[in-house]
């Protein structure tokens, strides 16, 4: 019993991670109707910008502070000057786009930090906590406190705020939108801001859980894919939830059933993919769309 | 000299692509005044007011109370208080109709003054208010073109322009609408262009009226005059 509660925080907390880069793709999906496949290296390029900054000295979490306000106006910046020039190209084209800014950051951040694996801080005491009488990792508890927190700080600015209205208005409606006076060019620019945020934040807190290294986040992202298309690739909830599932739903297999061990998890993340677009493509929180033709 | 009509356009085209669709129209809307644009489908009638907003590419000139409004986007002309409830209304399905309206306020700097608007909107369409958290794609057809009538009065306009507001609404509410039209008219003084094939509903309602055909404005007049006329009747209006 103890055990099992272990495992499913531990898989609580990979989950959370999951379902913050799930999320960050489905705020870009919503808008564009793309999957931004430089989501993950966007995470990886600001979590060694914050590397970076606590080589210089900086307190673990003013560092943190600032890498988000980076890669919040980073992303803007990215979207109004690589983004913006194909926005009517179509998907494909955008598709394209992203997968050069997946080299481009992979590489650069090669050039810059190489390619030896870092131990980045963690924020969490090593020592573990102890609730209703088991012992829980703190990384893991913090990991999920912090995620959940940077989660339900978004989903009160989209719904609560005129900015998350408006931002929502113009993901789905850009054409009525527009008439109402809402800046629907710059509404997508602000979404990969968020995106960005919500990404640099799991880089942060999952490094010193996989360690810093160029490459970091390219097995994360896979499991956000997956955990956005279990849940719905146009549903933020969606995300989270299919996120969380998938977290623990992986973890408590590679405990329990000796086969899938370490080694197959990533096999099993592919098997959902393939299994929810089979069964039921809208995912378990979007909506079935019907196209007129 | 009388004074400059609210808004005035002159040798209007607009064009999709390589296709142009407006050939140089001119029409104007003055202060207070609730104009008729007629024309079967395909005449331009969404055209022209896409033109006006600068919603399609556009060459020629419309003014709208004195600032020249070519060259700027939809959101500039919603900025200058031109409420445009697109074809097919435009409400947001997927979003509550308390959204939708806010959304329609969401140029104004005026924030405080937002609340009496609804208020003042709810006068018109009090279901609004009891309905306010529902799905606005929950509405039937009628409601939901009354809440984007509704959402463009949260802009407070001076201009509002409709794309067939009586489009697959049943006869009933076609008047229903048309009559809250002529009422938000003459109580808030907000100038009203109107795009309808309802030829006999919108020149009841309209104190004036083009008459669209392939681009171009075929005839134009008081609408009690082209009501009247039987041979403009019979060769542009149809019936």
């Amino acid at each position: 019993m103890q055990e099992l509660a272990q495992q499913v925080v531990s898989g609580l907390a990979s989950g959370s991670i999951y379902a913050s880069m799930a999320l960050a793709l489905v705020l870009i999906y919503r808008s564009m109707n793309v999957i931004n496949f430089a989501q993950g290296e966007m995470a990886m390029f600001t979590t060694f910008i914050a590397w970076q900054l606590v080589q210089q000295g900086l307190p673990l979490w003013a560092a943190f502070t600032a890498t988000i306000a980076v890669a919040f106006v980073g992303a803007v910046l990215l979207e109004r000057i690589v983004i913006r020039p194909v926005e009517r190209a179509g998907p494909l084209t955008i598709v394209i786009v992203t997968l050069g800014l997946l080299i481009t950051f992979n590489g650069l951040a090669g050039l810059f930090w190489g390619y030896v694996i870092k131990s980045f801080p963690s924020p969490f005491p090593a020592a573990p906590i102890n609730i209703g009488g088991v012992a829980f990792s703190s990384q893991d508890v913090g990991i999920i406190l912090v995620s959940l927190a940077s989660l339900g700080v978004i989903s009160l600015f989209f719904a609560k705020t005129k900015l998350g209205l408006a931002m929502r208005a113009a993901a789905l409606y850009p054409a009525a939108s527009q008439v109402l006076g809402i800046r629907v060019s710059w509404m997508l620019a602000l979404g990969w801001g968020l995106s960005a945020v919500v990404g640099a934040i799991s880089g942060m807190m999952v490094a010193p859980v996989v360690f810093l290294d160029p490459n970091m986040m390219q097995g994360i992202v896979v499991y956000a894919f997956a955990a956005a298309v279990l849940g719905g690739v146009e549903s933020p909830l969606g995300a989270v939830v299919g996120g969380l599932i998938l977290g623990v739903l992986l973890n408590l297999l590679g405990t329990y059933v000796e086969f899938v061990g370490t080694d197959l998890r990533l096999a099993v993340a592919f098997a959902i993919i393939v299994a929810v677009l089979l069964i039921r493509p809208a995912g378990l929180f979007g909506r079935v769309s019907v196209a007129r033709v | 000299m009388a004074a400059a009509p609210l808004l005035e356009v002159s040798d209007l085209h607009a064009s999709y692509g390589e296709i142009e669709a407006l050939h140089g129209i001119a029409l104007g809307v003055e202060r207070g005044a609730i104009v008729a644009l007629l024309g079967a489908n395909g005449a331009g009638k969404t055209s022209t007011l896409r033109a006006i907003t600068g919603v399609v590419k556009t060459k020629g000139t419309v003014r709208f109370g004195g600032n020249a409004l070519n060259g700027h986007g939809p959101e500039d002309a919603a900025r200058l208080g031109i409420a445009h409830v697109p074809e097919g209304r435009g409400t947001m399905g997927a979003l509550t109709v308390w959204e939708n309206l806010m959304l329609g306020a969401y140029t104004r700097r005026d924030r405080k003054r937002v609340l009496g608007s609804y208020e003042r909107v709810v006068g018109y369409f009090p279901w609004l208010a009891e309905r306010k958290k529902q799905l606005a794609g929950t509405l039937s057809g009628g409601e939901q073109q009354m809440l984007a009538i509704a959402r463009g009065l949260m802009m407070e306009p001076q201009l509002m322009l409709l794309d067939e507001p009586s489009l697959g609404l049943a006869p009933i509410v076609v008047r229903e609408i048309f009559a809250l039209l002529k009422t938000i008219n003459a109580r808030d003084g907000v100038s009203i262009l109107v795009a309808e094939q309802n030829t006999t509903v919108a020149l009841e309602a309209a104190t004036h009226a083009y008459v669209l055909e392939t681009g171009r404005i075929v005839v134009s007049g008081e609408s009690q005059a082209l009501l009247r006329d039987d041979g403009i009747r019979r060769s542009y209006l149809g019936y």
